[in-house]
């Protein structure tokens, strides 16, 4: 069979079945890629994940890309990130249109009041979850502080703290942890 | 031109949105509630509630979802609206696209240099700042209405919001299950 249909057949498989985000497309990518299709080995998706994690971007198309290139270069890349996108992109396309017509509707109105604080919830549970992966200690704890009320009390862009947060890591690694060790 | 601004908004989003679907969540809702009121909070709120109960990446949902929002709201037809979620799905996929490619031709010996890993230690406490100033910014009037407005909805939101992060932090239950029990809730007291 055509490699460029079958990579985009099995993103786009990939695409459909995970609910949950990026990271939940894991086991799902590593069965199909590294077990079934052998497409990679397992080292090397080992550092694929790794690369994908730390570049920006959404995780899952970032996967896909660096998967689709070394299968065809840059058109088996092209595939296999249409495959990623494309069942997302449907469905939430039809729950769009569905969902504009319904939103006036009393019943779905009361059904999200309820959900809206919990989703506030579904996001700052991550984000304590994040602060210890970063290893967040009574030294840096300032850092996420100062960020977060950069933007929500003085309206800072996030891509400025971005771009500050890079810099000023790069100024650390390069001129002050060395003297320090 | 409306297009435009929203292909160059979900770019900037795909280049500088760290930290997976959560990170860029925070850039998605300053750029499309603050900076260019495309959305109200509440509308950017149920956008980030669908997309975490329906399959894919986050990311990817909550852009063509914006991207349609947006451009209805401005007043176009469903015909357009779905072009601006396409406009915003591809604008925020080309970033990742073209830098990926970039990195597996010439840069991948480069990802484990000193230089490099130094600006992700720098990177990594900047996204939690992100993420809790995305949750700051969602506790607001539109989400959780005030003491002094409507006061049973005020209480009972704040214990949903409590509910479910104790419910999806310690008890482990599955998000997507948390946020059913939130709207069935909803329709009973909330009604």
């Amino acid at each position: 069979m055509n490699i460029y249909w079958e990579s985009f057949k099995t993103f786009f498989k990939i695409g459909i079945f995970t609910l949950g985000g990026g990271y939940a497309m894991i086991p799902l990518i590593e069965e199909e890629v590294v077990g079934k299709k052998q497409w990679v080995s397992k080292d090397e998706m080992l550092d694929l994940i790794a690369i994908a994690q730390s570049c920006p971007g959404v995780f899952a198309i970032n996967i896909a890309t660096f998967i689709g290139y070394k299968l065809r270069k840059t058109r088996g890349a092209v595939c296999t990130t249409l495959g990623t996108a494309l069942p997302s992109f449907l469905i939430i396309l039809a729950i769009a249109i569905f969902f504009s017509q319904f939103k006036d509707n009393p019943y779905v109105a009361a059904i999200f009041r309820g959900i809206r604080p919990a989703v506030v919830a579904l996001i700052a549970v991550p984000t304590f979850r994040l602060g210890q992966r970063a290893k967040l200690n009574w030294y840096t704890i300032w850092i996420p502080v100062v960020c977060a009320l950069a933007i929500w009390a003085l309206g800072v862009s996030p891509i400025y703290i971005i771009l500050i947060a890079g810099i000023a890591g790069y100024l650390y690694g390069m001129y002050i942890k060395p003297t320090n060790s | 031109m409306i297009f435009l601004s929203l292909f160059i908004t979900f770019f900037e989003i795909g280049l500088f949105g760290f930290g997976g679907g959560y990170g860029m969540l925070s850039l998605i809702q300053h750029e499309t509630v603050e900076a260019n009121h495309w959305l109200s909070t509440s509308e950017f709120t149920d956008i980030v509630a669908i997309s975490q109960m329906t399959p894919g990446p986050i990311g990817i949902n909550s852009a063509t979802y914006c991207g349609y929002t947006a451009i209805h709201n401005a007043g176009y037809g469903h015909l357009m609206a779905v072009l601006g979620s396409a406009t915003a799905t591809f604008a925020l996929v080309l970033p990742s696209l073209v830098l990926m490619i970039l990195i597996s031709r010439m840069f991948m010996k480069y990802m484990n240099t000193p230089l490099v890993q130094s600006i992700f230690t720098g990177l990594r406490p900047a996204v939690v700042g992100l993420l809790a100033a995305a949750t700051l910014l969602l506790c607001n009037k539109e989400n959780f209405s005030t003491p002094f407005e409507n006061p049973w909805q005020f209480f009972i939101s704040c214990a949903l919001l409590i509910a479910t992060a104790f419910g999806t932090g310690y008890l482990k239950i599955n998000p997507i299950r948390m946020i059913c029990y939130a709207g069935f809730a909803g329709l009973l007291l909330l009604y």
